[in-house]
């Protein structure tokens, strides 16, 4: 482990912690566009985070230590996922740790506090929230742990360094099953971070939220904490699509000459990526709570048949 | 292991058949009828895409003809005439109460494991460059089948019949590329007869029970 | 020549009469129509019979012992069912069932039904084939829905959803036949010619030959009715006009029944196991069975004698499945009968019906009275069909009784019992309308009986003497399938 391995992982959390309320700014600029809306500076989430920090925190009398430990907890864990998923490199320190299951875990962990943050005041907004997070989680982890599964048969590792490795430096090959798997993890991926079809960011009418009802009661240094895990979780989300769906342009070496390749691909995959996202949600609209276990299971669906037609097409391959 | 052993234009076809089968499951899962001719539409397509891509690589020139045909006939005449069915009857809204699903779906899952199970053996006798494919091919067409069984009314239940078709025309090109022309021509002129029959028919049915439920179609049975 | 001819007229015939229209002599064109074909396939069979086997437009058509005897056959019931039509749909019109515009659909589709039918018995390509019986679905859809009562769409709808999937099936298990074909006799054409085919049976692969023939077995077999996949027949039989019913039940159930053998041939020459004819054996027993329980639950008369015809495509089927050449001869032999026997029975439960102004057998009481012809014709076709001696069909059910016997003796005694059940039941649903008493005048206008003694006659000549050169045809087809 040499001394630039070192400050590339370093870098490569430290760009997510940056650039994490800059793509959430992206997403949000290009989703007021498309609604022919005047479009809130593309700094806009940082100013939030900046003046939610200023203020003062409004604790219930009900809340426990857990109440006040879990945005800390939400920032690390995200912050960890960011360090593991290969988005500068594949060759870093932490690329061992990268395990696709790990990671799975580390976003259930997040949830599991999360949710927990939700019921500790015992307000019947948290503990609805709540209840509807953990529905979602519950339906949309086996689907995203069936997307690893089939980019695992492919490259034969859980390892996610492994996954993009054999993606994208190898000798180009079509993978139908990763169609698939592409369209379920999108999905997957709308309903965790609270997107339109399964939830609304923008609204707090109360029939409808999920993840605001769980952070109504948070004020303070700990709102900002909160929001700021919700864009890490965007991001790493979007860095994760790009490592197993277009991982070309992540290098495997750690020199400066790769670095400077890196930086501009991952900046540009994200503004489509987010663009995209944008227009999703322009598109469809919010769905029913009832209709969530559909949309889950139609992902769940796809991810199974991706590793089906795995099986089936790519045996050669 | 390496790719190189599977060539691109296979690979490409490879490619179209998922989205075939994942064009199935949309159709097993759509409830408007509108977005349903599409899907239909796309599937079509899909298929001529395919089948000029198979065309291309092995130098089949009747394949050719029958991706023409496969785009007059399945990407623009049929849904045409579906569309127009649906303006002239109006049953446009029709928006479908479907049975669960998901259930569905997971009978689906198990349709497609045992579809590709049965063609395994066969695709291994094959020599095409396209045999893999005939696992999917298969899997269409019984997709298609659930898709009638678990329909209500009868355009969706057509649709369903059509898109079974496509299946077999899709085994057709996969296993053996394509069947001899003049059996081609056969039968498209079959499923075109057919589709214009069938609109006949709808009036019929439309005129005697004002609706295109199939629930109306259930009086006769054994007691 | 005579080939061309067979084909060709009813294709003309079902054209200019689409162009006459509902003009008066529409129905006597259909007549004259099916005549001349009539004596084009009677040329056709006289030529075979000389010749022997021959094929035609670069093998695309071939003709052999098997399919001539069908070709007469299919001939002969559609001239005597358009004779039948002429009077029996005039009288749908005049009571105002139907409407010109229909009678008009009516005669066009059953001539190029009689095509299709035609061109799926004498092609050589089983492409071809597939397609003919595709389009002898679809002639008759409409036909079936004539009437446009709610219950004639319903079975119309059935008919046309549930062969249109056990079509599929077969396509699909055609292009396994193609595949498995392909690899032997190269991609052109003629990779789906029988003959080619039948030439290297013995080295088709044997695992895809064994899918492709359930394929094509479940795909015909719901042409064919057997159960379970006989749900469209009772409906369609029972809510079309009975011309259509009768040429549903004597012809198109023959001809699907002949896809199949030809597929048989095929799967045993490429299987060297039995699975073929024990698949065959086990669905025709099946559908003796339950079409013969199912016979006494019948209300409807035209319902009860669709069930018959499973019964008997049942045991026809199982006959083939036995695969030996008295069985064959039986099976081929009962064909024959079948096919005469049912259509005349349809047609005197047709104007039975008519003058009775229902379908519904507790209310046809005493045709006897009404018309001795029309009543003893019904009573003699349910006696005929039912295997009564000295019928024909008393001669072919014997034959497939003895056969079934000594090689599947298991099977004989369901048979006996589900014939004894099938007898009781239609027997005493049949008597009571026949010789019931009744209040009825008598029928207004003459009935076209002719046919019908016509068909029981020949019936009645088979079983008590066949002629020598049938017997020698039979017998030439049933080496050759068994």
């Amino acid at each position: 482990m040499s001394a630039t391995t070192v400050i590339l992982q370093l870098l490569q959390v430290v760009v997510g912690l940056a650039l994490a309320p800059l793509l959430a700014g992206w997403v949000n600029q290009c989703r007021t566009w498309l609604q022919n809306k005047s479009a809130p500076p593309l700094w806009q989430p940082y100013r939030q985070l900046s003046k939610l920090f200023h203020k003062e925190v409004v604790l219930a009398h009900d809340a426990s230590p857990l109440f006040r430990a879990v945005p800390y907890i939400l920032v690390a864990c995200m912050a960890l996922a960011c360090a593991i998923i290969p988005t500068l490199s594949t060759d870093l320190p932490f690329a061992p740790a990268a395990d696709a299951i790990a990671l799975v875990g580390i976003f259930a962990l997040a949830r599991v506090f999360i949710a927990l943050a939700g019921m500790d005041i015992g307000t019947a907004f948290g503990s609805l929230g709540s209840r509807r997070e953990m529905l979602i989680g519950f339906l949309a982890e086996p689907a995203l742990l069936m997307v690893f599964f089939t980019a695992s048969l492919i490259s034969r590792s859980t390892s996610l360094a492994t996954i993009v490795e054999t993606l994208a430096h190898r000798e180009f090959a079509i993978y139908p099953s990763l169609a698939f798997a592409g369209v379920a993890f999108t999905m997957v991926s709308l309903a965790e971070n609270a997107r339109v079809p399964v939830d609304n960011p923008a609204t707090h009418l109360e029939l409808t939220m999920i993840h605001e009802a769980m952070i109504l009661e948070y004020s303070g240094r700990h709102l900002a904490l909160v929001e700021w895990s919700a864009a890490l979780k965007l991001y790493a989300y979007s860095c994760l699509g790009l490592a197993l769906f277009f991982p070309w342009g992540i290098p495997e070496g750690v020199g400066l000459a790769n670095f400077a390749v890196a930086v501009p691909a991952l900046l540009g995959k994200l503004a489509i990526g987010g663009f995209l996202l944008a227009l999703i949600e322009t598109l469809s609209a919010k769905m029913r709570i009832f209709r969530a276990p559909e949309f889950l299971g139609t992902a769940f669906l796809l991810a199974v048949l991706g590793m089906l037609v795995h099986f089936l097409l790519e045996k050669g391959i | 292991m390496t790719p190189a052993t599977v060539s691109i234009g296979a690979q490409f076809i490879n490619l179209l058949a998922a989205v075939l089968l994942l064009l199935s499951f949309a159709m097993l899962s759509q409830r408007r009828i509108l977005s349903l001719i599409d899907l239909f539409a796309m599937q079509g397509a899909v298929l001529f895409v395919s089948t000029l891509v198979v065309a291309f690589t092995t130098g089949q020139v009747h394949l050719y003809y029958s991706a023409t045909l496969t785009l007059v006939l399945k990407v623009l005449l049929l849904p045409w005439i579906l569309h127009r069915l649906i303006r002239r009857l109006n049953v446009k809204w029709d928006v479908e109460t479907l049975i669960n699903i998901p259930t569905t779906m997971l009978v689906g899952i198990v349709l497609v494991i045992f579809a590709f199970n049965l063609a395994l053996p066969i695709s291994e006798l094959a020599g095409t460059i396209t045999r893999s494919t005939l696992g999917i091919a298969l899997a269409t067409v019984m997709l298609s089948f659930l898709m009638m069984i678990t329909r209500r009314k009868a355009v969706p239940q057509v649709i369903g019949f059509l898109a079974m078709e496509n299946g077999l025309f899709f085994a057709a090109t996969s296993a053996t590329y394509g069947m001899p022309m003049v059996v081609e021509l056969g039968i498209a002129l079959d499923v075109l007869v057919g589709m214009i029959i069938l609109g006949v028919f709808f009036f019929q049915i439309r005129e005697q029970f004002d609706s295109l439920d199939i629930r109306h179609l259930e009086q006769l049975r054994e007691e | 020549m005579e080939l061309t001819a067979v084909l060709a007229l009813p294709l003309i015939g079902g054209m200019v009469l689409a162009l006459v229209g509902h003009r008066r002599p529409a129905a006597e064109i259909n007549a004259a129509f099916s005549l001349l074909t009539l004596f084009a396939a009677a040329a056709l069979t006289a030529r075979v019979i000389a010749g022997g086997p021959l094929t035609a437009y670069r093998q695309q058509f071939f003709v052999d012992s098997l399919n001539v005897f069908l070709v007469a056959l299919t001939a002969f019931v559609g001239f005597t069912t358009a004779l039948f039509s002429r009077p029996y749909m005039r009288v749908e019109h005049d009571h105002g069932k139907l409407t010109a515009l229909r009678l008009r659909l009516y005669h066009s589709m059953f001539q190029l039904f009689m095509f299709t039918m035609l061109l799926a018995l004498l092609t050589n390509n089983m492409g071809i084939l597939w397609v003919a019986m595709e389009a002898a679905t679809l002639t008759t859809v409409l036909l079936v829905s004539l009437y446009r009562t709610a219950a004639s769409l319903e079975a119309a709808w059935k008919y046309f959803i549930l062969c249109g999937v056990g079509i599929a099936q077969a396509l699909f298990g055609t292009i396994l036949l193609y595949f498995a074909a392909e690899k032997l006799l190269g991609s052109e054409g003629s990779a789906l010619l029988w003959t080619h085919l039948d030439t290297v049976k013995a080295h088709l692969e044997p695992t895809v030959l064994s899918l492709a023939f359930v394929f094509l077995l479940v795909g015909y077999g719901t042409k064919v009715g057997l159960v379970p996949l006989h749900n469209w027949l009772p409906d369609a039989h029972a809510e079309g006009p009975t011309p259509v019913s009768a040429v549903l039940s004597g012809l198109l159930l023959n001809v699907a029944l002949y896809a199949v053998v030809r597929c048989k041939v095929l799967a045993d020459g490429a299987l060297r196991s039995a699975l073929a004819g024990q698949l065959m054996m086990g669905f025709g027993l099946l559908s003796v069975v339950v079409a013969a329980f199912f016979l006494s639950r019948q209300k409807d008369v035209k319902r009860m004698f669709a069930y018959s015809s499973i019964e008997h495509m049942g045991l026809i089927t199982f006959a083939f499945g036995m695969g030996e050449a008295t069985a064959s001869f039986a099976g081929l032999l009962h064909m024959t009968v079948h096919s005469l026997t049912k259509s005349a029975i349809f047609f005197a439960v047709g104007h039975a019906a008519q003058k009775a102004g229902t379908q519904v057998m507790d209310n046809i009481r005493g045709l006897i009275k009404i018309n001795p012809t029309v009543g003893w014709g019904l009573m003699l076709g349910t006696l005929a069909i039912l295997g009564m001696p000295p019928f024909g069909v008393f001669a072919s059910e014997f034959l497939i009784l003895t056969s079934a016997m000594r090689q599947q003796p298991w099977a004989t005694p369901i048979l006996l019992m589900a014939l004894g059940v099938a007898f009781a039941a239609v027997f005493g649903k049949v008597q009571p309308m026949v010789f019931g008493d009744t209040s009825a005048r008598r029928l207004p206008h003459p009935p076209a009986i002719l046919p019908v003694f016509v068909h029981l006659a020949l019936v009645l000549m088979l079983g008590l003497w066949i002629p020598p050169y049938l017997a020698e045809w039979y017998r030439q087809a049933a080496k050759f399938i068994g």
